[in-house]
């Protein structure tokens, strides 16, 4: 188990490094002169050039220069200095403000998903087959298939503007009833994981022998389904929401977009498109390392959870 | 055998027809026509199985029309999508337009109807692009062993863990130019890269039960070279399993495309894309939904139809699910 860690942990680094080393090189280097870039038209006087020469280290030129650069650009992300952006506000208060926000709202998605998605999972899973079993499939693959960009500004329309059920953009400071729309349609992608995760997993659980031994002694199927089959099923389901749970909290850029939602994917959506280079660097940054850490978390919850699994 | 099977396999016509003394041509694809007396093979069971699922044949004809319109947008409309006037700016349906105009005047249906081609295009050669990393890194790796296994798995494992949105956007932010055919490369490209490791890992699988096989003992007892068992031997039997897995991503790299060209970072107008006229009808959508609604549903049928193709395919040729 303690092998099995450390060696996560090591490629977990690896991915670190390989991924932040990706996204500087594409964004710092070979542009040409960054200090008459940062000048725009005007003339760049001697000291001026001098000063930000070395306040950039831009003295140390070649191969040399630039991983010197990056493991700056490292040095300050590990210490959360991400920086400012080119409205001049600092990185880390714009993320700071939106955190809590799209916390909030993968919250709500996930409390949709768990309840709709296995439950619906466990009744397909028992009566496999059925017509029940047969049209959840076909929905869930439906809900696999549409894109986000397709169900934001569709569901926005009809439940938003044209009945008028949820209000159709959440404002600066979003309560939970404008929250709850984006969140289902957030949602609806992992609830179709997660009940064909649930019912695959019930499915194959009520043929255990275990199962029989339980049905044998007398039990009702209520409680075995229940307590049984149910305890083992939740397995796979558990560590798939806590993966989802890290996608979630990034993944929300076209959801947060369309409502107008002021959180971490709302700020990258704006980003992008105000061409704001060091926003967009900063926050994919910090979203991938939020991403990497869940999945490490989840693969030792997943060796934790179920002893049979060994990764040796 | 089970005797279902026994009682299908004697109902079909071309399994009847082998006892009156004509093998006809035992080596055809797809296996329906192998006389009695020789197992079918796993591909001629799938087959079998395709051929009565309703969704099959739904979502085969659904990518048929989609190519189609690809390939010949002008079957479907004789109209311009280039052809854009102001003062007809959310006009109603009429006789060239059966779904009316756009914000800009545009006509709604044939701007759907010819961003067929970039979707398409996009996916099939991502799709393709995908298969040829896929193949080579999995044959490697798997066929290999040892130190490389190690290292291209690592690799594997690294580009699995980067979030394909994330990256593509950071990526794609690097292309500056406006050129219609440079940032299709660009998107092709870059789905491709970020997007080989799930079909690598399934080659490097079926590969590594391959070359267990007799027959790929046999090969190289007779001295043939381990090209030779890789490309004749080996690569046949991987085939399968990797296009129904390319099948499902070419769908999710439709979507894909579709979503960076929404958020403004994929195709650039004039490359007609559903993704582009699906963020310009969102904003308009209380003046017009139809804008909106046009695009999203042909993305949502295509991809639709893809997944679920795969998707049968890959249950047909699953004996556990059978």
């Amino acid at each position: 188990m303690v092998r099995f860690i450390l060696r996560r942990l090591l490629q977990m680094v690896l991915a670190f490094f390989g991924t932040t080393l990706i996204v500087y090189a594409l964004m710092f280097a070979g542009q040409g002169d960054p200090i008459q870039a940062l000048a725009g038209e005007r003339p760049v006087t001697e000291a001026q050039r001098a000063y930000l020469t070395e306040k950039f280290h831009l003295d140390r030129t070649g191969i040399d220069g630039f991983f010197y650069r990056y493991f700056d650009y490292i040095r300050n992300l590990l210490q959360g200095d991400l920086g400012e952006s080119l409205t001049g506000r600092q990185i880390g208060d714009i993320l700071a403000a939106a955190w809590p926000v799209t916390i909030k709202l993968a919250l709500i998605a996930m409390a949709v998903t768990v309840l709709v998605g296995v439950t619906a999972g466990v009744l397909a899973g028992v009566r496999r087959a059925s017509i029940f079993d047969n049209s959840t499939l076909l929905l869930t693959l439906v809900v696999l298939a549409v894109p986000t960009i397709v169900l934001a500004p569709i569901a926005q329309y009809l439940l938003g503007v044209r009945w008028q059920l949820f209000p159709p953009t959440a404002g600066a400071d979003p309560d939970f009833y404008s929250l709850l729309l984006p969140g289902i349609v957030l949602g609806s992608l992992s609830l179709a994981t997660a009940l064909r995760l649930t019912r695959t997993a019930v499915a194959e659980n009520l043929r255990a022998d275990y199962v029989r031994t339980a049905r044998s002694k007398g039990l009702v199927k209520r409680r075995i389904v229940g307590i049984h089959v149910l305890r083992n099923s939740l397995i796979p389901v558990v560590t798939f929401l806590g993966v989802e749970l890290g996608n979630l909290m990034g993944g929300a850029i076209i959801t947060e977009g369309v409502f107008n939602i002021p959180g971490v994917g709302f700020n990258l959506f704006r980003a992008i498109r105000t061409e704001d280079g060091p926003l967009v660097v900063g926050i994919v940054s910090v979203l991938v390392v939020v991403y990497l850490i869940a999945n490490l978390v989840v693969d030792v919850l997943y060796a934790v959870l179920d002893p049979r699994i060994r990764y040796e | 055998m089970s005797d279902f099977e026994t009682v299908a396999a004697s109902e079909d016509p071309h399994a009847r027809r082998g006892p009156s003394g004509e093998p006809n041509a035992p080596n055809q694809i797809g296996g329906t026509s192998v006389t009695p007396g020789r197992p079918r093979s796993l591909a001629g069971d799938a087959w079998r199985d395709l051929r009565r699922k309703p969704i099959f044949w739904i979502s085969s004809a659904l990518v048929l029309v989609v190519t189609a319109m690809a390939a010949v947008p002008a079957l479907f409309t004789t109209a311009d999508p280039a052809d854009c006037l102001l003062s007809r700016q959310h006009a109603g349906p009429s006789g060239g337009a059966i779904f009316g105009y756009d914000f800009q005047g545009c006509n709604t249906y044939a701007r759907a109807v010819y961003g067929a081609r970039a979707s398409l295009l996009v996916g099939a050669l991502s799709a393709l692009l995908t298969g040829l990393i896929a193949l080579t890194v999995g044959m490697l790796a798997g066929y290999f062993g040892r130190w490389i296994d190690a290292v291209l798995s690592r690799v594997i494992d690294i580009v699995l863990g980067i979030p394909l949105l994330l990256a593509a956007i950071v990526l794609l932010k690097r292309v500056a130019s406006d050129s219609a055919t440079i940032r299709i490369a660009a998107v092709i490209f870059v789905l491709a890269v970020l997007g080989w490791t799930t079909t690598a890992r399934v080659v490097r699988s079926s590969v590594i039960t391959a070359k267990e096989q007799d027959y790929v003992s046999a090969a190289r007892m007779l001295g043939a070279s381990n090209s030779r068992i890789m490309w004749r031997h080996i690569l046949p039997n991987t085939l399968a399993p990797a296009i129904v897995v390319l099948t499902i991503a070419l769908g999710s790299f439709i979507a894909a495309e579709a979503t960076l060209s929404f958020l403004g970072i994929g195709l650039k107008e004039p490359t007609i894309s559903w993704g582009i006229d699906i963020n310009n009808g969102r904003v308009h959508m209380r003046e017009s939904a139809t804008p909106l609604m046009v695009p999203s549903t042909f993305l949502a049928l295509t991809v639709l139809a893809f997944i679920m193709l795969g998707d049968a395919i890959r249950d047909a040729f699953d004996p556990k699910l059978r």
